[in-house]
């Protein structure tokens, strides 16, 4: 059984012009247990909407969801075990400013039957240093690793991150996708809405690609949208001009051009369409 | 198994008194500007105004009703709204930490704010301004009911009306003026028989002036009764509209309560 599974979702908000929004129109989704899943999209696409449904803080209009087997918009407020099996990581908070890191992370692992340690969960996310150090003077990348830190101090089956990395530099980007991997290792399940496509191919199993309220194509980074039988672009240099096709036979052509140049060619290069080729012509800004 | 609802409740409550601590503005706020207010108020009036009554005794006994006005409804329909700002209210409904859990810690900040506040209100009405503590057990008792009544349907109605404001940051100007309002129709800054009729009877439909007439009847001498409107301390009737004010809280603080703004 799959850790998620969503069908035809549906959620519409009212609008002053429209009089209502399609924020998901008929949504499918399955997430394996132990999945790292990616779901990519621009602005109102409808990701945010769509994990607030799965954890449980929005009503849907339509559709079958189901989380850890169980619908989360049926959860009431009282049922308490549910919620004790995800993790939930938020786009962005300011709160416990006045709380040091190690008293937020230990007062949140008293919520949960079977926490992690506190102290390793800080050593996890990078935070030791700044252990004792009051919420309020963490930088933003800090202050992101403690909402992580939050999020998993449950040992939770599912792991919802929206937009994690927003505001990293890039080695602590590097340095969060480490922790997920090791979350992922650990047989965690998890679920991540991100803007950086560099992050959704260094950690997914799969994304998902949503525009308008739907899904436009489920797939492996490495194929989706075909990448992987898309034409290879060759460049060179050939008598002092930029020289450059496209080939479905790479391999051939630079073969071909090697015996042409008789050995080195020059300036040589052979690409693939990077995700983010394949994303834009998906969401149709190509 | 989940650890229990209370056990939580008492944690969150030890989290909340260690925030309000940290918070150097509602330490000033809650605990010194009451005591400012009095050494202002008790300086400049330093009339009796009935045989045996100061008017310090008489602010004193106002000021203790509206600190828990104070602590309880302004400062909860204030702090809730900042943390719904902030995301704390949105993050904990993730958690499986219960509602109730959140509403016991508040429960326990009023209390030792409230607690603070009245005692530190005694004790410079004491030291500075000649203030006459009650000698009887019944006035005690009273004093007791009062506190315990007043805070809980303060609180109350703090939560329900944390669903007001639209902001954290507008909290406060939308929840003081209702405060100070009442502070001066209820008899806290004025002698509430010196009223005109007409903003004695306004007062008489909210709570404070129940619980400023409650104080009264803790720590001034019964004679003073007489000059209260109905000529007598009214303590059973003050009993039933704090717990009238109580339920009409609950009902609308279950309803509208928000956890995030959307």
């Amino acid at each position: 059984m799959s850790a998620i599974s969503v069908t035809g979702l549906t959620k519409s908000y009212p609008d002053k012009v429209l009089g209502k929004k399609m924020a998901v129109d008929g949504l499918d989704l399955e997430v394996a247990h132990g999945e790292i899943f990616a779901i990519l999209g621009p602005n109102g696409a409808g990701k945010t909407t769509t994990v607030e449904i799965l954890e449980g803080y929005r009503q849907r209009d339509g559709g079958a969801v189901t989380v850890l087997g169980q619908d989360p918009g049926a959860i009431s407020k009282s049922d308490r075990a549910w919620r004790s099996r995800i993790g939930i990581v938020l786009q962005s908070t300011h709160d416990a400013a006045d709380l040091t890191v190690r008293e937020s992370v230990s007062h949140f692992s008293h919520y949960y039957p079977n926490p992690r340690d506190p102290q390793e969960v800080i050593a996890a996310v990078g935070l030791l240093e700044k252990a004792e150090a009051k919420v309020g003077t963490l930088s933003g990348g800090q202050r992101r690793r403690l909402d992580v830190a939050l999020g998993i101090i449950g040992r939770p089956e599912i792991l919802f991150l929206d937009e994690p990395t927003t505001g990293f530099d890039p080695e602590a980007r590097r340095s969060f996708w480490d922790l997920i991997r090791e979350l992922k290792k650990s047989g965690t399940t998890i679920l991540l809405t991100t803007h950086y496509l560099d992050e959704a191919e260094a950690l997914a199993d799969r994304v998902a690609v949503i525009t308008n309220g739907r899904i436009v194509e489920v797939a492996t980074p490495a194929t989706l949208g075909g990448r992987n039988t898309a034409k290879a672009r060759i460049t060179w240099i050939e008598e002092g001009s930029y020289q450059e096709l496209e080939s479905d036979d790479p391999t051939g052509e630079v073969m071909r051009l090697s015996q042409r140049f008789n050995g080195e060619i020059p300036e040589l290069t052979v690409t693939r369409p990077t995700l983010e080729d394949i994303y834009l012509k998906m969401i149709g800004h190509s | 198994m989940n650890p229990s609802i209370i056990r939580i409740g008492f944690l969150r409550g030890a989290l909340e008194i260690k925030q309000f601590f940290r918070q150097r503005e509602s330490v000033v706020f809650t605990l010194l500007f009451p005591i400012m207010l009095l050494f202002i108020f008790g300086s400049v009036f330093t009339d009796t105004i009935a045989p045996g009554v100061t008017f310090s005794q008489y602010f004193v006994a106002g000021m203790i009703a509206s600190g828990l006005v104070n602590t309880g409804f302004q400062q909860l329909a204030i702090m809730i709204p900042v943390e719904r700002d902030f995301g704390t209210l949105k993050r904990l409904r993730g958690t499986p930490m219960s509602p109730v859990s959140y509403f016991i810690g508040k429960a326990i900040l009023v209390t030792v704010s409230t607690a603070i506040q009245v005692a530190i209100l005694i004790l410079v009405g004491r030291l500075f301004f000649g203030l006459i503590l009650p000698t009887t057990s019944e006035r005690w008792i009273r004093f007791a009911i009062l506190i315990v009544l007043g805070s809980i349907c303060a609180t109350i109605l703090g939560i329900a009306f944390s669903a007001v404001p639209k902001s954290g940051r507008g909290a406060s100007a939308v929840v003081s003026p209702v405060v100070i309002i009442l502070q001066f129709i209820s008899g806290v800054f004025f002698v509430f028989s010196q009223l005109p009729t007409w903003m004695q009877q306004i007062a008489a439909v909210f709570p404070l002036k129940w619980l400023t007439q409650g104080m009264r009847s803790v720590f001034l001498p019964d004679s003073f009764a007489m000059r209260e409107p109905a000529q007598s301390w009214e303590f059973n009737r003050t009993l039933i509209i704090l717990l009238i004010w109580t339920l009409i809280g609950t009902f609308f603080a279950i309803r509208s309560f928000k956890w995030s703004e959307k």
